[in-house]
């Protein structure tokens, strides 16, 4: 376990490094910078802004440039935002919390509603139920999430009313149910792919175990259906899912910067679009290592869990 | 999951693109002009501060030092936290802030040679933290202006002053190296910030109060959330009139779709910057309680040329490009009959506008006529040649506005049919003005410009033949224009302080690159904007970046 442990934290960094070093490139290669924001602005001049890139350390060589970041970034010092001049762990910690919630409350959302409707599709395989399910999540995962968040907004915000048409909480109004009221859609809309992915997986999952013969020995013992599905199936068709949990964690931050944008969610989703849009590298930077980080992580993390949860499974 | 990366980068490109008010395309409909007027109030402004007014911006504030980098945007906060010396009203008059009269010759504030300035200053004026403001603070800003350890915004007029002398607490003078007319519309767009603060900064790039500004605006910071809102709340010691609302809400919308339904659904009480887009505007006049407001916006949108492509070195043909755009179609069909036609580069509100400056006429015949007569025979495939140098030109502006890439596609119509090949190459924003611009590495490009620093019509900076970036110029003469006679009137437009005289070389000037046709104009910008019905006070101007310029008068009437 130990040397597992040692083995894959090693390849974790390297990854990283990799990750920061190929970032770095991609993102100061690709044409344009972050001063053409100020091009246009009235009595701009090329020598101003000549200036100003010097100011910032723009026109310095670009391995210098990536030495400069890395050495600081490496003891915590992870630069400041180009657009706000503040720290970018503080830009990040600043908007993180938004993020977790929404992302927690639809992960949430998923794996209770991905498992029943997987579980009961499973056990009742080929009924109108578990076919309306499959559609559904075809449907689902075939939806646009962006198209389908102006959808709900237009639904049951303009047209019934019912729920606020985004931001995090009424202006002046910070109580917990209305934070509650405003969350409802955003992640509802965010939850809804990984609803589809994760009751197909646990369908599949469930059936394998459901036709296993420890099942049908509980059965034949005489245990209630309810007992046999939740007590003795239910926990060994999770255990494949952790590893899913852990590959879901991509999907979910890919999935919360469309949603975060339409619902105008102050999360990491909309400081990484506005920081690529604007080419603001240190924080577009500071975002890919802690999304590189938090995937990463989650896997070795998943991997772990997968060996202490099923005592068949040896880390070596 | 690719297709849906791939959208998205797009989408967030044609955000930031739409991020920059001068890139307006996607904001425009159709109407008449509505025009507030702010002095049939309904009510009176209550006695006391009272109530919140939520703005809507498609785009985020994020500078709150006034003297960095910033953008319109930003300005729209500056605008109620800070104050500077004086301020462009909704006509382009300057009226006295921070100062107590307008510097002018005729009132010694500006000498005879208009080297030597002598501005005063209201006293009793305090900070936000209750320190009085007095001349050590405009000083203290224009030295960090000039400070070569600071990140400044614009330097250009700055470094024409010397002497910088605190006659008394109210009182500032200083010599300038030359008369230099604009900088009187340049220090209207400077803020006051505060020396008992940002003195005490080891480095006033990265200060605290970068984020908690301190200023003597109407206005006092309250709180940020990053990526979602700024609160900022009445300043009870303001020296002016008003503010008559207690809270005012920059809350940050980032698509403008978004922001049109949380417009309609009240989350907002006013939707400004970019406002409503060209498919909301029929929807947005049918809405209940909202008033829809069609204002002027300073942003002439025009085809620019590069001028050292050989293509474009002969003016006939630059006549001839301009007679064969439809340029009537474009405004009608594209942007719905909304904004008017122009053939200059300033907005028909500012006082050197020439209103005697020969229209644009649409005749493609004529068009053809020109070409032949200057030489340009039809060859492969239609296009004409003179010379070996074929009439085809890349024509390149901000990818993802749909907007501006049908009016595109409309022009490259227009010019087929004269034999003119106009190949489309539309690019991300961070890179179209990036190098691509700055050095001219374009052929043409379509873009919308307010040329107007302070809301002053001197254009050295873009129309100089001494600023080429391209060719070691300093100032955003991209274009490669040069004309001796245009340099000698720019001189001489920036030399005198007498606004008649001034308005006579601007005029002429106007009329010069009307016929050089260095950029070929197509319409002046409208915004489209909306408030809830019963709020008081608003108004759109074309001499600030953005139109929060004077929230301070804004209250909500009876209704």
């Amino acid at each position: 376990m130990t040397g597992f442990l040692l083995r894959r934290l090693g390849q974790s960094l390297l990854l990283l490094w990799l990750v920061s070093v190929i970032g770095f490139a991609v993102l100061h290669l690709a044409p344009g910078g972050p001063l053409a924001e100020f091009t246009l602005t009235p009595g701009m001049t090329a020598a101003e802004l000549k200036r100003i890139a010097h100011q910032m350390g723009l026109d310095r060589p670009l391995p210098v440039q990536y030495w400069e970041w890395f050495r600081r970034m490496v003891v915590g010092n992870w630069g400041r935002s180009y657009r706000d001049n503040q720290p970018v762990l503080w830009e990040i910690g600043a908007r993180l919390p938004a993020t977790l919630e929404l992302m927690i409350s639809s992960t949430l959302i998923a794996v209770l509603l991905g498992t029943w409707i997987g579980v009961l599709g499973a056990v009742r395989r080929y009924s109108i139920f578990d076919s309306l399910a499959t559609v559904g999540a075809m449907i689902a995962l075939s939806i646009p999430t962006f198209w389908f968040g102006l959808v709900v907004i237009y639904i049951f915000s303009v047209l019934l009313g019912w729920l606020p048409p985004g931001n995090l909480h009424t202006t002046g109004n910070s109580s917990f149910l209305n934070y509650a009221w405003h969350l409802i859609a955003p992640a509802t809309v965010l939850g809804l792919v990984t609803v589809a992915i994760w009751s197909r997986y646990m369908r599949s999952s469930m059936l394998n175990v459901i036709n296993q013969d420890f099942v049908r020995t509980a059965r034949a013992k005489g245990l209630p259906q309810r007992v046999v599905l939740l007590r003795h199936s239910l926990r060994n068709a999770l255990l494949p899912m952790i590893a899913i949990a852990g590959l879901q964690l991509p999907t979910l931050l890919g999935g919360a910067l469309v949603t975060e944008t339409v619902f105008t969610w102050p999360g990491m989703g909309r400081l990484f679009l506005d920081s690529i849009g604007y080419r603001d590298y240190p924080v577009v930077m500071g975002i890919l290592m802690l999304s590189a980080l938090m995937v990463i992580g989650s896997n070795l993390v998943a991997d772990i869990l997968y060996a202490v949860a099923d005592p068949r499974i040896r880390l070596r | 999951m690719t297709d849906q990366w791939d959208g998205l980068l797009r989408g967030a490109m044609a955000r930031a693109a739409l991020s920059r008010r001068r890139v307006l395309g996607a904001g425009l409909a159709g109407a008449a002009l509505l025009g507030l007027r702010p002095g049939v109030a309904r009510a009176a402004p209550p006695a006391k501060p009272t109530g919140q007014v939520v703005i809507g911006f498609s785009q985020e504030p994020t500078v709150f030092n006034p003297l960095m980098p910033h953008i319109e945007v930003d300005q729209g906060v500056h605008l109620n936290l800070f104050s500077p010396l004086w301020l462009p009203n909704a006509s382009g008059d300057f009226v006295p802030e921070l100062a107590t009269e307008l510097p002018t010759v005729a009132n010694g504030g500006i000498s005879e040679d208009g080297l030597t300035w002598r501005v005063k200053l209201r006293p009793g004026v305090t900070w936000h933290d209750g320190q009085p403001f007095t001349a050590d603070d405009v000083k203290f800003s224009f030295d960090l202006i000039n400070n070569k350890n600071f990140r400044a915004w614009l330097r250009n007029g700055f470094n024409l002053m010397q002497d910088i002398k605190v006659e008394s607490p109210t009182e500032i003078s200083w010599r300038m190296a030359k008369p230099y007319a604009p900088f009187l519309a340049l220090l209207s767009w400077t803020f006051i910030v505060p020396k008992h603060i940002l003195a005490k900064a080891a480095d006033p790039n990265t200060s605290p109060f970068n984020n908690a500004p301190v200023g003597t605006g109407p206005f006092m910071w309250k709180e940020r959330v990053p990526g979602d809102h700024i609160t900022l709340s009445a300043n009870p010691h303001y020296f002016g009139k008003g503010p008559y609302l207690e809270t005012v809400v920059f809350r940050y919308i980032p698509d403008l779709t978004v922001m049109f339904t949380q417009f309609q659904t009240g989350a907002i009480d006013y939707i400004g910057l970019q406002g409503i887009t060209a498919d909301h505007y029929n929807q947005a006049k049918k809405l209940k309680d909202r008033t829809i407001v069609v204002g002027p916006a300073p942003f002439t949108e025009s085809i620019t040329l590069n001028l050292s492509r050989p293509q474009f070195k002969e003016r006939a043909v630059r006549e001839a490009l301009y007679a064969a755009m439809d340029n009537k179609a474009i405004i009608d069909q594209v942007y719905y009959g909304l904004p008017s036609p122009t053939v200059t580069f300033l907005p028909r509100q500012s006082w050197a506008f020439n209103p005697h400056l020969a229209p644009q006429k649409y005749d493609p015949a004529k068009a053809k006529a020109m070409l032949d007569a200057a030489g340009w025979k039809p060859g492969a495939g239609g296009v004409r040649e003179k010379n070996g140098v074929r009439l085809a030109f890349l024509n390149s502006t901000t990818a993802g506005n749909h907007v501006r890439s049908t009016a595109q596609q409309l022009l490259q119509q227009n010019w087929r049919d004269i034999g003119a090949e106009m190949t489309i190459k539309n690019m991300p924003p961070a890179v179209i003005w990036g190098d691509y611009f700055n050095l001219s590495h374009y052929d043409s490009v379509m873009v919308g410009e307010d040329m107007m620093y302070g809301g002053d019509p001197d254009v050295t900076t873009y129309f100089s033949s001494k600023a080429i970036p391209a060719k070691g110029g300093a100032g955003q003469n991209t274009m490669e224009y040069v004309n001796p006679e245009v340099d000698k009137l720019l001189q001489e437009g920036v030399s005198t302080f007498d606004r008649a005289k001034r308005q006579k070389v601007y005029w002429k000037l106007e009329d010069i690159i009307r016929h050089d046709l260095p950029q070929l104009c197509i319409f002046q910008y409208v915004t489209i904007e909306g408030t809830k019905k019963g709020l008081i006070g608003y108004q759109p101007s074309v001499y600030v970046s953005c139109n929060t310029w004077n929230v301070k008068d804004w209250y909500w009437g009876t209704s």
